[in-house]
C-alpha cells in the first residue's frame, strides 16, 4: 500500500498554521457618502408593504414604497401628504376622492399615475393585504377621471374617518406596470421592491443586511439627505447596544436596545435615546380572559383581577417608566377617540378579596380560591415579565396561577385556535382607528384561528351592536361618539383588562438628525433624515 | 489504499439508514410541536382574517395530513430535491447553501484553533504532569470550559469591539465594501477573530485535557522509561515519544468535535450576527418550517459523515493497526 506523505508531525504543524489569522490593522471606516447603518432584528419573508401591512415590513419597505399619506404631529387630522396631496370623503360615505401628487416617477422611471392607485387598491389592498381586506372590504371600484385623480367607490356607506385614519398603514402604492397580469404574491418585485420612495432597493444579503440607495429623482425637494441606508440584521439585542457604542451602527429602533440598557447607554457620549416617534403605533398590555371558564365568566371575578393589578408598579418596574397606565381599550395616544370617563379599577387588593368573597369563591384551607392557567405572550420580554408579576398579584388575592411558557407559534395556537388558556397576556396594537384592530379584541363570533382577536368566547350584544353601528356611521362626530360609548361599555364589563400602553424606544448616534419627527417615524420614509459627520 | 476504499464504501452504505432516521425523526419532532408555519407567519405580520388563514394553510400544503406531507417530502428527496422553504419563500437548497460558507468558516477556524492551541498547551501541560505550569493550564482551561459561550462572546465583543475598537463586533464581512481578493480575505479574517476565539477557547480545554491525560499515561509506559534511560534530551522525549503517542485519540476527538460544531452555535452566531446554520436552524424551528430544518440537518449530517470519513482515513494512514481486522473481500 502507498503511504500518504503525511506524518503526524506534519498534521500537527499544518493545523497550527491554519490558525494564522490576519493582523489587526487600524480601523478604517472609509465610506463614500452618507451611509446610515440601522439595526434590524428580523427579515420579513414578504417585504411588500402593500400585501403585508406590518411594522416589521414597513421598517424597511417604507423607505422604498410610499403610502398616500403619512402620520404627522402637526398636520390636519394627524396626517401629511405623501403620494396624495388631498383627500375628501363624500357625505353619503360612498366615495372618497384622492388628488395625487404630480411629477412622481417610479424607480424604473415610469410615471406614477392614478392607474397605479386604482390597481393597488382593487387588486392588492382589498384582495391580499392583511388589514386592507377589512378596511376596503366594500370597495367596489376606483374611478380615474384623469391621471391625478382617483375616486374610490364603496358599495355601502363607509366611514371616511376610518379610511383617513388607515391611510398611512393600508395604502402603500405598487407600480401597476410591474404587477398587472402577474401572480402578485409571487412577483419578483416583492423581494426587490420598486416604489416611488426616497430610497431605491439595492440588495438583500439574507442573514446579513438590506441595502437601500438614494433615489436621485425623488419628488421631495432636496430629499433624501442620506446616500444609503443599510439595515444590518442583528438578532441579538445585547449586540445592538454594543454595535451602537462602537459606531458600527448609528440607529436602533423598536426598542432593540433593551429597556434595562437605556440608562447606561444614554450616558454614553454621542448617543441619544428617543422615546418619541411611536405615538401612532401604540402597543397595549392586555390580560385576555377566557370567558368559558365559569369563574371568569363572573364579572365580580374579573373586577377583582383588575383591582389586583398595580398599574403604576408595572409601568415603573417592568417598563422602567417607558409606558403609561391604561384606563381602557383605546390608548391615550389616540386623542380623537380616547374617553377618560370610564370605569377604572384602582389597585386595591382588599376590594379584590371582598369581590371574590362576594362572588362565592372563598379561600380554601391553603388560602387558595381557585387555580388558573396563565399564558404570557412570548413576543416581548415585557409581556413575559408581566406574566410573572400577574402570577404574584393573583396569589395575593388567593388565585393560584400556573404559568405556561410557549414559543411564539405554540402560544398562537394555544390561545387563538385551541382556547387552551384561562388568562393570557397579549400586546395588541392600536392602529389609528378602533375599527382596524381594536374592536376585534372584544367582538363576538370571531372564528377560531384568527390571531389577536377575541378568542375568549366573550359575547356582549350591546358591544357588538355599537361596533356594527360604528362601521356604518359616516358622520365623524357620531362615529367618534359611538366609540366613546364603546370604551365605557368595555371598561364596565371587562371582557379583557387593559394594563398599560407603550411606544418603543429609538437609540441613535447624535450624528443622526431628524429622528422621531413623526408619530410613525420608524416606519416612515426617512426622506429628511440626515447624518452629520 | 484499498483499506481506505473499503472503509469508505462501508460508511456510505451505513449512512443511508442514518439519514433516513434523521429525516423522519426531525419531521415528527417538529410536527409534535404545537403551532404550524401559518401560526408563526401570522404572528410576524400581525394577524389576518379567517379566509387569509385558510388560504395560507392551503398554499403551504398544511391542509394535508402529516403522513401525506412526509411521503411527498420523501419522494422529492429521492429526486435529490430538498423542497421549498415556506419561511423564506425560496428553494431550501439555495437557503442552506447560502449559509454553508459562513458556518464552515466559523466552525473550521474554531476547530482548528481549539485543536492546535489545545494540543500545544496540552503538550506543555503533559511534559511535566503535576508541575506548576500544568496546574495553571488545567485550572485556566477548565475555567474557560465552564464559561458560557454567549458570555465569553459578549465580553470579548465589549472589550475588543466596543471599548478598544480593534475588531468589528458583528457580521462576517464589511457591508458592500467592494473589497476584493486578499483585502476581502483580510476583512473576513478580522470579522472572524472574536467569534472564533469565543467558540474555540471553550473547546480548547477538551483537547488540552485529552492531550495531557494521554501524555501522563505515556510517561508511565516502558518506552518512556527506556528513552530516559538511553539519555535522550528531555525535549526530544516529550515531543517525539510521549506527545506523539498521545496524539492519536485527539484525531478521533477532532472528528467528533468537528461534527458537534457543524450543527452551528446558535448563541455565537446570534451574538456576532453571523448568518450560519445555527441561526438558520433556530429560525426554522421558530417558523415551524420542517422541510427547512430537515434540509439543514441533512446537509449537516452529510458533512459530519464526510468529516468522520476523512478522520478515519487519516487515522488508518497514521496508525497501521486501524482497520487491519477488515475482512478482505
Amino acid at each position: 500500500m502507498t503511504r500518504f506523505p503525511l506524518s503526524r508531525r506534519r498534521l500537527l504543524t499544518s493545523t497550527a498554521l491554519l490558525l494564522a489569522s490576519a493582523g489587526l490593522p487600524a480601523r478604517a471606516l472609509a465610506q463614500d457618502g452618507k451611509r446610515l447603518v440601522v439595526a434590524a432584528d428580523s427579515e420579513p419573508k414578504n417585504l411588500n408593504p402593500a400585501i403585508v401591512a406590518s411594522n416589521g415590513v414597513f421598517f424597511i419597505a417604507s423607505k422604498v414604497i410610499e403610502p398616500l399619506a403619512e402620520a404627522s404631529f402637526a398636520g390636519p387630522d394627524g396626517l401629511e401628504p405623501r403620494l396624495a396631496t388631498a383627500w375628501e370623503g363624500s357625505a353619503d360615505g360612498r366615495s372618497v376622492t384622492f388628488t395625487l401628487r404630480e411629477g412622481v416617477t417610479w424607480h424604473d422611471r415610469k410615471p406614477f399615475t392614478s392607474a397605479d392607485v386604482a390597481f393597488s387598491a382593487l387588486e392588492v389592498w382589498k384582495k391580499l393585504q392583511n388589514l386592507g381586506r377589512l378596511v376596503f372590504a366594500n370597495l367596489e371600484a376606483v374611478e380615474t377621471p384623469d391621471e391625478r385623480t382617483a375616486v374610490f367607490k364603496f358599495s355601502v356607506p363607509t366611514p371616511f374617518q376610518l379610511i383617513r385614519n388607515a391611510l398611512p398603514v393600508v395604502t402603500s402604492v405598487l407600480p401597476r406596470h410591474l404587477y398587472e397580469g402577474t401572480d402578485i404574491e409571487a412577483n419578483p418585485a416583492n423581494a426587490s421592491l420598486v416604489g416611488t420612495g426616497p430610497f431605491k432597493f439595492a440588495e438583500h444579503k439574507p442573514g446579513e443586511y438590506y441595502r437601500l440607495e438614494k433615489n436621485q429623482d425623488y419628488w421631495g425637494e432636496g430629499q433624501p439627505k442620506l446616500d444609503e441606508i443599510v439595515f444590518r440584521v442583528l438578532p441579538d439585542r445585547a449586540a445592538a447596544a454594543g454595535a451602537l457604542e462602537a459606531d458600527e451602527i448609528q440607529l436602533a429602533a423598536f426598542s432593540q436596545v433593551p429597556l434595562a440598557d437605556l440608562e447606561r447607554i444614554s450616558k454614553v457620549e454621542g448617543i441619544e435615546v428617543y422615546s418619541k416617534g411611536y405615538e401612532a403605533l401604540t402597543y397595549q398590555l392586555v390580560v385576555e380572559i377566557n370567558h368559558r371558564r365559569k369563574e371568569l365568566a363572573d364579572l365580580k371575578v374579573r373586577q377583582a383581577i383588575a383591582h389586583a393589578i398595580d398599574r403604576d408598579f408595572v409601568v415603573k418596574t417592568i417598563f422602567l417608566g417607558y409606558a403609561v397606565p391604561s384606563t381602557g381599550i383605546v390608548p391615550k395616544n389616540a386623542p380623537e377617540f380616547y374617553e377618560a370617563g370610564v370605569t377604572t379599577y384602582a389597585f386595591d387588593p382588599a376590594r379584590a378579596n371582598a369581590l371574590l368573597d362576594e362572588a362565592g369563591y372563598k379561600r380554601a384551607g391553603n388560602g387558595t380560591r381557585f387555580s388558573l392557567k396563565l399564558l404570557p405572550a412570548p413576543y416581548f420580554s415585557e409581556t413575559r415579565q408581566f406574566g410573572d408579576y400577574l402570577r404574584q398579584a393573583l396569589a395575593a388575592i388567593g388565585i393560584d396561577a400556573e404559568i405556561v411558557n410557549n414559543d411564539a407559534a405554540a402560544h398562537q395556537k394555544a390561545v387563538y385556535t385551541d382556547h387552551d388558556f384561562d388568562l393570557a397576556v397579549a400586546p395588541p396594537v392600536f392602529r389609528g382607528d378602533p375599527a382596524i384592530s381594536t374592536t376585534i379584541l372584544v367582538k363576538g363570533g370571531v372564528p377560531a384561528g384568527v390571531p389577536f382577536s377575541n378568542q375568549g368566547g366573550y359575547a356582549n350584544p350591546a358591544i357588538d351592536e355599537i361596533i356594527e353601528k360604528a362601521n356604518k356611521t359616516v358622520d365623524v362626530a357620531a362615529r367618534t361618539d359611538l366609540f366613546r360609548q364603546f370604551q365605557k361599555l368595555v371598561a364596565e364589563d371587562l371582557p379583557l383588562i387593559n394594563v398599560a400602553e407603550w411606544g418603543f424606544i429609538t437609540v441613535a448616534r447624535t450624528s443622526v438628525k431628524n429622528v422621531s419627527s413623526n408619530p410613525r417615524w420608524a416606519v416612515s420614509n426617512w426622506a429628511d433624515t440626515d447624518l452629520e459627520s | 489504499m484499498r483499506r481506505a476504499f473499503l472503509l469508505l464504501r462501508r460508511r456510505l452504505i451505513t449512512s443511508i439508514p442514518v439519514l433516513l432516521i434523521v429525516v423522519i425523526g426531525t419531521f415528527f419532532l417538529l410536527e409534535a410541536a404545537p403551532g404550524d408555519a401559518v401560526d408563526a407567519y401570522l404572528l410576524s405580520i400581525g394577524g389576518g382574517d379567517p379566509a387569509l388563514v385558510a388560504g395560507l394553510r392551503e398554499s403551504y400544503g398544511l391542509d394535508r395530513s402529516a403522513w401525506a406531507r412526509l411521503a411527498a417530502y420523501l419522494m422529492a428527496l429521492l429526486r435529490l430535491d430538498l423542497g421549498w422553504s415556506v419561511l423564506f419563500g425560496r428553494p431550501i437548497l439555495d437557503v442552506v447553501m447560502e449559509r454553508l460558507p459562513a458556518t464552515l468558516w466559523l466552525m473550521g477556524s474554531a476547530v482548528a484553533l481549539s485543536f492546535s492551541l489545545g494540543s500545544a498547551l496540552g503538550v506543555v501541560s503533559g511534559a511535566r504532569p503535576g508541575s506548576a505550569a500544568d496546574r495553571l493550564l488545567s485550572v485556566g482551561s477548565l475555567t474557560l470550559y465552564a464559561v458560557p459561550s454567549f458570555w465569553l462572546g459578549l465580553v470579548l465583543s465589549v472589550i475588543f469591539g466596543v471599548q478598544l475598537r480593534w475588531l468589528p463586533t458583528a457580521g462576517l464581512e464589511s457591508i458592500a465594501s467592494g473589497k476584493q481578493g486578499f483585502e476581502r480575505a483580510l476583512d473576513i479574517a478580522r470579522h472572524l477573530v472574536l467569534p472564533v476565539a469565543a467558540l474555540g477557547f471553550i473547546y480548547m480545554a477538551l483537547f488540552l485535557r485529552m492531550m495531557r491525560a494521554g501524555m501522563a499515561e505515556a510517561w508511565r509506559q516502558d518506552f518512556a522509561l527506556a528513552a530516559r534511560a538511553r539519555g535522550l534530551a528531555r525535549r526530544r522525549i516529550v515531543l517525539r515519544h510521549v506527545a506523539r503517542n498521545a496524539l492519536l485519540p485527539l484525531v478521533t476527538m477532532l472528528g467528533l468535535q468537528a461534527a458537534s460544531m457543524l450543527g452551528g452555535s446558535v448563541v455565537i452566531e446570534s451574538v456576532f450576527a453571523i448568518p450560519g446554520f445555527g441561526r438558520l436552524a433556530q429560525e426554522a424551528v421558530a417558523g415551524r418550517d420542517a422541510a427547512l430544518l430537515i434540509g439543514i440537518i441533512l446537509v449537516s449530517a452529510v458533512l459530519v459523515i464526510a468529516v468522520n470519513l476523512v478522520v478515519d482515513v487519516v487515522y488508518a494512514v497514521l496508525d497501521p493497526r486501524v482497520g487491519a481486522s477488515e475482512p478482505a473481500t
